[in-house]
């Protein structure tokens, strides 16, 4: 409603700004407006739909990327600060194999229904086991409770991240 | 399982198994395709300009500015679009006195709640039709707000609507049995009042429409996130004056529902307009501001209740007062009348007490209006009659389980007809409540209780039993005059290679209906499930049918698939006779074959498609192959399906902050036919947590002024993983047998039972303070008010 959202354009380019970075392992250089906002960067410039907007206020994460190789909300970041960064969204953690066993486990325990929080739980859940690679239940229950889902019981998505951890220990070398 | 489903309880069933959902990999690869996802040339955006008051007068309206502003399409007012529709009423004929005016797209001159539609901006991005909506001029004129739904009410209060003459949008009154009488013998009386806030879907992906109107051909493209396509494709073929024929609506991906996503709105509505207006896409997305003041709320319940007893502990009557608030008006096609009708329709119906009576009074407010939300009705009717239930019990110095168990309708008296008229085929609550009893090992937890009460730590333990209506038939909906279909339909389809096409009238948003589909239709079959293809959500491609809400996907859709793959594979079968010169009765289909009755292969499924479609020349003079198979299904002996079930919540409070810790959860449920384990499991924790949410964090808070104060998701306190518990989940299978395939529904049983256990558990906890908790949500201030430490 205009006002209480977060601004959201790739217009007003008379004060465009040259940024170069890194997605997806991809080289990356576009001009875009100061109040670009890194979400609607990614969906709209790049269109890498995967980084969805919920909350549009850094409460949900439905819009987690890794920048520079750290959990990021999307939505609180504009793209000129992204100069330089090396981002990544879940399509490229996808095709490199980053999460394969994270998803695995998502699909095999349902632990996910309509699928818009997905994306964020699944960054947030491998970011969980590469600080923590045997976590308790408490423990992956705190580490996404910054991503909210609406449709699960959360329990099948604990149940997953357990088991993404357990495979992960199994194919140790 | 508790009944014979010969047609697939075959040897490679997949009924009954937990099987995980094909399309969901899609989606943890980021490749969903929501409605924002989808890029069309030459697609505008729209922005709304909303009221900013609950109820004002629009007094001037300059568009001058917003319409020169950068990048900008069109500015659009109600001016424009008068004459290019057919306003929407809110009633329906079935509900005697619903009342409720005629509603726009756009404000024309009195907005009445804060967030009211009044102009539309289209422009070349969203941002761009943003900065332009900050450039109209408006000027309002202030009204008195009308927020408490009992000033509303009260004798003398202005009516929101002057030519409807008063504030009462709906009411019902029941009065069964010798209510006065059973109160004037009782034992023992308890009465209390509750009261349930406003709260709402939060649908992580926020409601959204892309409306595509090419001129050339007179044809309107809708791609919106919504449970019911059918519906939708006739509401904007009648109320924007379209033949059938000229509408398409397409639902892909949809990022949660939950009952927010089934109602006409005006936004939606609006841009619809539009698109017929300029004749190119257009997009409107709500962000989440807009998603809280123009969703659908639900809730806003105040009731006042009564339960009389023998000393034996028979409930010997009941009696409830409910006022509910609706906004501005009922909302359409399903009207608001609903939510109320199904709590006094609800309240005490698993027990056995014949003397019942309820009075429920619908009020008009200046706040966004109410509706349909997941479980409609049934957490407030839950809450009530447990709550009521376990006071009834300390008062007589029972155990609360006690109590249910000498007032549950017994498993063995179905069928059962409730005080308020509700038909049950078979129920199973005594069961229930003894599987309850054992998983959560009730006897264990209470030692564990007492022993801890002694060092001053405080658990409760709640139990609520409960049913949940499901699988409508037409009685609920079609029979007062709405678009909605009580049936659906499948449409099944044998490919050259052997494998099956399958279009559906129900939807997916995640539940698993695909997967569900899937399930019965190789079932039936006796092919492996990646043979068929199920295809959803799309008007043009699937049969016609009411999509996805009151749970009704397995038990109707589920059915409808069972019927028609049956019906193909009678096809099948007649076309594999002719060619193998064999009868078809002495045919069977197993594992992608056609085999005789000792299980022998003959000749495989594949070579009967070829056969059929490349090689007619082969088969037999006069065979005319037919290797399409539709059927629909409606429930027609009861109007409605029932579940039941029982959960049990165990916390333990902080009584110093009065927060609340959830230690577990259990849920017993009987949904019927259990198609898979591992979705419905999950189904119904989801549904718990939403009960949850409501029932202890969730509040659309509004001052006096009907000014929403917490529309941001950091303000508005939804479940997270950290806060909730474990949930345990078991089933009891009571099929249905007006269905063959027996499933009932399992969609809103958690939602409908968690918000009753969780507050009993509360007030378990507080039992030893004498004091007790009856607002939902139990916000920890609402603790420590009750605690006296407020
Ligand atoms: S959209 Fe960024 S945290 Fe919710
Ligand atoms: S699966 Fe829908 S929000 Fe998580």
């Amino acid at each position: 409603m205009g006002r209480g959202r977060l601004p959201r354009a790739t217009f007003g380019m008379s004060d465009a700004v040259a940024i170069r970075l890194t997605v997806n392992g991809a080289r990356v250089e576009r001009l875009v407006a100061p109040r670009l906002n890194l979400v609607d960067f990614l969906r709209d410039e790049l269109g890498l739909t995967g980084t969805h907007w919920s909350c549009e206020h850094g409460a949900c994460g439905a819009c987690t990327v890794l920048i520079d190789g750290a959990l990021a909300r999307g939505c609180l970041v504009f793209a000129i600060q992204l100069d330089g960064a090396n981002v990544e969204t879940i399509e490229g953690l996808t095709e490199s194999g980053a999460l394969a066993e994270v998803q695995a486990a998502f699909h095999a325990r349902n632990a996910v229904q309509c699928g818009f929080c997905s994306a964020g739980m699944l960054l947030a859940a491998d970011a969980l086991l590469r600080r923590n690679p045997e976590p308790s239940r408490e423990q992956i229950r705190a580490a996404l409770s910054g991503n909210y889902c609406r449709c699960t019981g959360y329990h099948a998505i604990v149940d997953a991240v357990a088991d993404a951890a357990r495979e992960r220990a199994r194919r140790k070398p | 399982m508790t009944a014979p489903l010969a047609a697939v309880d075959r040897p490679a069933s997949y009924i009954g198994k937990s099987v995980p959902r094909p399309n969901a990999k899609r989606l943890l690869a980021g490749r969903g395709q929501y409605v924002d996802d989808l890029r069309l040339p030459r697609l505008a955006h729209v922005a709304f300009l909303r009221c900013p008051h609950a109820h004002a007068r629009l007094k001037s309206l300059d568009i001058a500015a917003a319409t020169r502003a950068p990048g900008v399409v069109r500015v659009v007012t109600a001016q424009d679009l008068a004459g290019r529709y057919t306003p929407w009423v809110g009633v329906l004929t079935h509900f005697k006195g619903l009342k409720s005016p005629p509603q726009h797209p756009l404000v024309h001159d009195r907005a009445t709640w804060q967030g009211e539609p009044v102009a539309a901006v289209v422009a070349e991005s969203r941002a761009l039709a943003e900065d332009a909506v900050a450039l109209i001029e408006i000027v309002w004129e202030e009204l008195p707000p009308l927020t408490d739904m009992a000033a509303a009410l009260a004798p003398g209060a202005v009516p929101l609507h002057a030519e409807l003459g008063d504030n009462l949008c709906f009411g019902r009154a029941i009065d069964a049995g010798a209510v006065d009488e059973a109160f004037a013998k009782a034992d023992c009386v308890v009465e209390e009042s509750y009261s349930f806030a406003r709260h709402t879907g939060v649908c992580l992906e926020p409601r959204s429409i892309l409306a595509d109107f090419d001129p050339a051909d007179g044809r309107l493209t809708v791609h919106c996130s919504s449970q019911a396509p059918h519906m939708m494709k006739e509401i904007f073929a009648r109320h924007f004056h379209l033949p059938e024929t000229a509408v398409r609506v397409i639902c892909g991906d949809v990022g949660g529902s939950f009952g927010i996503k089934i109602h006409v709105y005006p936004d939606d509505m609006a841009t619809v307009a539009i698109a017929l207006l300029l004749g190119r896409p257009v997009k409107f997305v709500a962000d989440r501001l807009e998603s809280f003041v123009s969703d659908i709320h639900a809730r806003e319940h105040r009731i006042a209740a009564r339960m009389a007893l023998a000393k034996d502990g028979t409930i010997a009557a009941l009696a409830i007062d409910d006022v509910t608030g609706v906004g501005p008006y009922s909302t359409y096609p399903r009207t608001s009348a609903v939510e109320g009708n199904q709590v006094v329709g609800l309240t005490g119906a698993w027990y056995r007490c014949r003397n019942y009576r309820a009075n429920l009074r619908v009020a008009f407010q200046t706040k966004p209006p109410t509706t349909q939300y997941r479980a409609v009705g049934h957490p407030i009717a839950t809450s009530v009659t447990e709550a009521l239930v376990d006071r009834a019990a300390a008062a007589l110095g029972l155990d609360p389980v006690e109590l249910r168990r000498r007032n549950l309708i017994p498993d063995d008296a179905y069928p059962w007809t409730t005080a308020s008229g509700l038909k049950f085929e078979k129920l199973s609550h005594q069961a229930a409540l003894e599987k309850l009893l054992t998983l959560m090992d009730y006897d264990g937890l209470r030692r564990e209780q007492a022993e801890l009460r002694r060092r001053n730590i405080h658990r409760g333990i709640g139990i609520a039993c409960f049913v949940e209506l499901t699988n409508p038939g037409p009685a609920f909906y079609g029979v007062g005059g709405a678009p909605i279909s009580a049936q659906d339909g499948c449409t099944l389809r044998l490919d050259p290679g052997g494998t099956v096409t399958c279009a559906t009238g129900v939807t997916e948003q995640g539940q698993g209906t695909e997967t569900m589909v899937a399930q019965i239709v190789a079932s039936a079959l006796g092919l492996a499930m990646d043979k068929i293809r199920v295809v959803t959500g799309d008007t043009e491609r699937a049969p016609y049918g009411g999509g996805t809400w009151a749970s009704r996907g397995c038990g109707i859709g589920g059915e409808a698939a069972l019927q028609g793959a049956l019906a193909l594979k009678a096809n099948i079968l007649d076309l594999a006779g002719a060619m193998l010169q064999a009868e078809p009765a002495a045919l069977d289909l197993a594992g992608g074959w056609v085999v005789d009755r000792a299980g022998n292969r003959r000749i495989g499924l594949d070579e009967v498609g070829r056969a059929a479609y490349f090689r007619g020349d082969t088969l037999p003079p006069g065979v005319q192959p037919e290797l399409v198979a539709t059927r629909h299904y409606m429930p027609r002996q009861y109007p409605f399906a029932f579940t039941n079930g029982a959960q049990a919540s165990y916390l333990e409070l902080d009584v110093e902050t009065g927060f609340i810790q959830l230690l577990q959860h259990w849920v017993v449920e009987d949904c019927g036919r259990v198609v898979n384990p591992l979705l419905v499991e999950e189904q119904i924790r989801g549904g718990v947590v939403q009960g949850i949410g409501g029932a202890l964090f969730e509040e659309c808070i509004y001052d006096q002024r009907g000014q929403l104060l917490n529309g941001t998701l950091a303000d508005y306190l939804v479940p997270m993983a950290g806060e909730m518990p474990d949930i345990v989940v078991a089933h009891i299978e009571t099929p249905t047998a007006e269905s063959m395939l027996g499933a009932k529904g399992a969609g809103e049983a958690g939602t409908g039972g968690a918000p009753a256990a969780v507050m009993n558990a509360v007030n378990d906890a507080l039992a030893p303070f004498k004091v007790r908790v009856t607002a939902q949500p139990i916000s920890p201030w609402r603790v420590l008010a009750a605690l006296g430490k407020g």
